[in-house]
C-alpha cells in the first residue's frame, strides 16, 4: 500500500500549482469571467506548454500519462484555482475520443494547444441519462439537438453522439459544417456553453460506440470529482483563514465553539472527499470502476454542497460578493453536481450496481 | 384548538384575492415568478396601486394612514400576495422607519416624513451595517459630530439594500465615542443628495446589484433630522429590529417555491418518467413539504399570539432560522430539478442574455436564486446570532 504520488505526478502537481498561482489570480480570473470569449487563450496555451493537456493522454497517443491519477492530479489543481478553461470537455472528453478513434493529427494539435474541441452528448429532455440520444445519424449526416455543450461556440471541431438505427455512436463535426447552429451563452460558474442544433450536418463516424462513450464519461466523472475536490480545498482553506482573522464581539470568530465545531466537520468531510477521489482514480480500469465512480460522485455531491454552503455561511456577507474568491469557488463546487449525473442519479446507479 | 380561519378572515382573504386578480399586472407577476430584477418604476408602481387601495401600510395605525390590520390579516395578505407573485413591498420606509417615527419621532417629523413614505416621494434605505461590524451591529464606527445646527457625518455603511434607488437613508451613527458601545449611538435621517454622500454598488455572487456601500465624507445633516434623543439610537434600532417580525418564516414564499419545484419536476423526465415520480427526488420534496407544514402552524401560532396582544417570545428567532433554511432547501431542490439547465447564466447585467439563455422549464434563473438566497441565513441577524439569542434565553447565557 502506498498513497504517495509518483515523482512525475508530484512534479506535474507542483508545476501546475505554481503556474496557476502566478498566472490565475482572482482578479485575472474574474476578468476572464467577464470576457466575451469566457476563456483565455493565453492560459490555454500556457497549460499546453506545461504539458498539462499531454498528461491526460497515454504515451501511445502522444501524451505522457492518461491514467486515473494523472487525470485526478491535473483536475484537482485546476479546481483549486477555479480554472474555467474547459479542459474537461475540450481536452479530456473530446481528445480521448479522438485518440481512441486514431485521429492522431487532431490529438497532436490538441496537446500542442493549437485546437479547440467540444463534446456534445447530453440532449434537452434527457437530463443525465447516458443513453438518451435522439440525434439521428442517417447516411453520414446528423440531425438533432444537444444541450449545454461546454465551449461549443469556440470549438473548431465537435465530437457528437448520435443514433444510427439502434446503435449509439460518436461522430466528428467541423465548426463550419453545413446545418450546424450553435447559440452560446455564459455559465453561472464561468465559461460558456451552447445549445447545438444539427440539421443534416455532415459528420465523420469515429467508429466508437456506446461502450466507448460510457468509458469516456467515466473518465469525466474522475476529473469532475477531482476538480470539485480542489475547489473544496480552497473553500475550506479560505474559511479557516477567515475564522482565525475575522473578529466579532472582540475575538476571532473561530474561537466561538459553534463555528469551531463546524470547521472541524468540514475538515473531516474534506478527508472523506479526498479518499473518494483516490478511490475513483484508483479503480479506473478495474471491475470496481462503475460502482466506485458512482459512490464517489454521490459523496462529492453531498460534501460539496456542505462545504460550499458552510463556507459561505461561516464567512457571512463577504462571501456573497462576486469579487471575493470564495463566491466563484462555491459556484464551481455546486455546479459540479450538475455534470455527468448528480448525487441522486449516481445514488440510483450505485444501488443498482450493488444489487447486481 | 381550532385550526380553521373565521368567516371574517375567509371573507378578508377573498377580498385580497379579488384585489390581486384585478390589480396585479400579469407581466409584473411573471417577472416576480421568474425571479427577475424589477425596475425602480415597477416597484414604485406596485406601491402606488396598494396605496390607492389603502393597503400599503398594513402595520401602521389608521391615524397615520395605515390599515391597522391584525397579525392574522397581515399573514393572509402576505400569503395571497406570495401565491399571486406580487412584488414584495420595499420594507425600509414602510416596515422599518415608519414604526420608529411613529413611536419615537416628534410631531413635525411624523407630519413631514410619514405621508412621503406612503405617496412614494421618498425611497428610504437602511444605514446599519458597516464593514467589519456585521452581526455585531453595536461596534459601528460611523461618527456624527455636532457643529452648530448640524451633525457632520463621516464613515461607511455597507450591504445597503436598494440604496441605488434611495434618496433618503436612516442611519445609526456614533455621537459619543467615549460611552459604552451601545450607549453612544444616535438615529439620524440623511438626505442622500447632500454633498459627501457616495453610493458604490456591490455585485453579489449571482451577478445581481441589490446592495451597496454608502460612504459619508463631511456630510452635514440638520439637527432636526435626529430621531428621539441623542445617544439613544440603540433603543430605537432594537425596537425596529424586534418590531414587525411576523412573516419572518417566509411561509408564503416557501409555498410558492415548492409549487414551482413540483411543476418543474412534473415536466422534467428521468429514465422516461416524470422526475416527480422518481423515489429519490420525490422523497426530497416530501421531506421539505413535511417541514413546511409544521412550520406554517408554528408561524400561525406566533401570529395568533401577536394578534392577541401577547409579548413576542423567541418565535421570531426560531422562525427566522427554520424559515430561512426551508427556503434555501427549496431553492436547492429547484436547481436540482432542472438538471444540466441549472448551469446557464441569465444575467440581468448582460444585454439580451435572457433571450439566448435556454430555460426549457420556464423556471427562471433557479441556480442564481439558490446562491442569492444564501443571504437569508446571513442577513437580519445571522442564524448563528439567532441561535445565540435562543440559547441565551433558554439557559441564561450559561451564567
Amino acid at each position: 500500500m502506498n498513497f504517495e504520488l509518483t515523482e512525475e505526478r508530484r512534479m506535474l502537481q507542483d508545476t501546475l500549482r505554481r503556474y496557476l498561482r502566478a498566472e490565475y489570480s482572482t482578479e485575472r480570473r474574474n476578468a476572464i469571467l467577464d470576457s466575451e470569449a469566457g476563456y483565455e487563450p493565453e492560459i490555454w496555451r500556457g497549460l499546453a506548454e506545461l504539458g498539462v493537456i499531454g498528461a491526460l493522454f497515454d504515451e501511445a497517443d502522444g501524451g505522457f500519462g492518461g491514467a486515473g491519477f494523472d487525470i485526478a492530479v491535473v483536475f484537482e489543481e485546476l479546481g483549486r484555482a477555479g480554472v474555467v478553461e474547459p479542459l474537461l470537455d475540450g481536452a479530456l472528453l473530446a481528445g480521448r475520443a479522438l485518440a481512441m478513434a486514431g485521429r492522431q493529427d487532431v490529438v497532436d494539435a490538441l496537446i500542442g494547444g493549437e485546437v479547440q474541441l467540444a463534446f456534445a452528448h447530453y440532449e434537452p429532455g434527457g437530463r443525465y441519462d447516458l443513453d438518451f440520444v435522439r440525434t439521428a445519424a442517417v447516411g453520414g449526416r446528423l440531425s438533432g439537438r444537444k444541450a449545454v455543450v461546454m465551449h461549443a461556440g469556440a470549438a473548431d471541431h465537435l465530437v457528437v453522439s448520435a443514433r444510427d438505427g439502434d446503435e449509439i455512436g460518436l461522430y466528428l463535426v467541423a465548426k463550419d459544417a453545413a446545418g450546424l447552429d450553435i447559440r452560446d451563452y455564459p455559465l453561472l460558474a464561468g465559461g460558456r456553453a451552447g445549445e447545438v442544433v444539427l440539421d443534416g450536418t455532415p459528420a465523420e463516424p469515429l467508429g466508437l460506440g456506446y461502450d466507448a462513450l460510457c468509458g469516456l464519461i467515466d473518465l469525466a466523472v474522475v476529473a469532475q470529482c477531482a476538480e470539485a475536490l480542489g475547489a473544496m480545498e480552497t473553500a475550506v482553506a479560505l474559511t479557516q483563514d477567515y475564522l482565525m482573522t475575522r473578529k466579532q464581539f472582540g475575538r476571532p470568530i473561530g474561537t466561538f465553539q459553534a463555528l469551531a465545531h463546524r470547521m472541524a466537520d468540514l475538515l473531516i468531510e474534506l478527508e472523506q472527499a479526498r479518499s473518494a477521489v483516490i478511490n475513483a482514480a484508483g479503480m479506473v480500469g478495474t471491475d470496481q470502476q462503475a460502482a466506485t465512480l458512482a459512490a464517489s460522485k454521490v459523496l462529492m455531491g453531498r460534501v460539496g454542497q456542505l462545504v460550499a454552503e458552510e463556507a459561505i455561511q461561516m464567512h457571512g456577507g463577504i462571501a456573497m460578493t462576486q469579487e471575493y474568491e470564495l463566491a466563484h469557488i462555491a459556484k464551481r463546487i455546486v455546479m459540479a453536481d450538475h455534470r455527468f449525473g448528480d448525487a441522486d442519479y449516481h445514488l440510483e446507479r450505485f444501488i443498482a450496481l450493488s444489487a447486481a | 384548538m381550532d385550526l380553521s380561519y373565521s368567516a371574517e378572515e375567509d371573507a378578508f382573504r377573498a377580498d385580497v384575492r379579488a384585489f390581486l386578480e384585478a390589480e396585479l399586472p400579469t407581466d409584473l407577476a411573471e417577472k416576480v415568478r421568474l425571479g427577475r430584477d424589477l425596475t425602480k418604476a415597477e416597484m414604485e408602481g406596485w406601491h402606488a396601486t396598494l396605496n390607492a387601495r389603502g393597503w400599503l401600510a398594513p402595520n401602521w395605525p389608521k391615524a397615520f394612514g395605515g390599515t391597522e390590520w391584525n397579525a392574522v390579516q397581515r399573514h393572509i395578505f402576505d400569503e395571497e400576495a406570495a401565491a399571486a407573485h406580487a412584488p414584495r413591498v420595499v420594507p425600509f420606509g414602510l416596515s422599518m422607519l415608519g414604526p420608529v417615527l411613529q413611536k419615537f419621532g416628534n410631531e413635525a417629523q411624523q407630519n413631514h416624513w410619514l405621508p412621503r413614505i406612503l405617496d412614494g416621494t421618498d425611497w428610504w434605505c437602511q444605514g446599519y451595517s458597516e464593514p467589519g461590524a456585521g452581526s455585531d451591529l453595536a461596534s459601528l464606527k460611523t461618527r456624527a459630530v455636532r457643529d452648530g445646527d448640524h451633525y457632520v457625518v463621516n464613515g461607511q455603511k455597507t450591504w445597503t439594500t436598494l440604496g441605488q434607488h434611495a434618496n433618503m437613508i436612516f442611519c445609526l451613527v456614533r455621537t459619543d465615542a467615549d460611552a459604552k458601545q451601545q450607549e453612544g449611538i444616535s438615529f439620524l435621517l440623511i438626505d442622500m443628495d447632500t454633498p459627501g454622500v457616495e453610493v458604490r454598488p456591490i455585485i453579489l455572487l449571482d451577478g445581481s446589484h441589490e446592495v451597496n456601500e454608502v460612504w459619508f465624507t463631511d456630510v452635514r445633516v440638520p439637527v432636526e433630522n435626529l430621531v428621539g434623543e441623542e445617544n439613544k439610537g440603540w433603543t430605537y434600532a432594537k425596537y425596529l429590529l424586534t418590531h414587525e417580525r411576523t412573516g419572518l418564516g417566509g411561509v408564503g414564499f416557501s409555498q410558492a417555491g415548492l409549487e414551482a419545484v413540483k411543476r418543474i419536476a412534473r415536466a422534467e423526465t428521468h429514465n422516461g418518467k416524470p422526475l416527480i415520480e422518481n423515489t429519490h427526488f420525490a422523497a426530497r420534496i416530501a421531506h421539505i413539504e413535511i417541514e413546511l407544514r409544521a412550520m406554517a402552524t408554528t408561524n400561525l401560532r406566533a401570529i395568533s399570539k401577536a394578534a392577541a396582544g401577547e409579548a413576542p417570545g423567541l418565535e421570531a428567532s426560531m422562525l427566522k432560522v427554520k424559515g430561512s433554511v426551508i427556503r434555501q432547501e427549496i431553492n436547492d431542490l429547484a436547481r436540482r430539478a432542472v438538471g444540466p439547465y441549472a448551469m446557464p447564466f441569465a444575467s440581468e447585467g448582460v444585454a439580451g442574455a435572457n433571450d439566448t439563455v435556454p430555460d426549457p422549464h420556464d423556471a427562471g434563473p433557479v441556480a442564481a436564486q439558490y446562491f442569492n438566497n444564501r443571504k437569508l441565513s446571513i442577513f437580519g441577524g445571522s442564524n448563528e446570532i439567532q441561535r445565540g439569542i435562543i440559547a441565551k434565553v433558554a439557559m441564561g447565557g450559561g451564567r
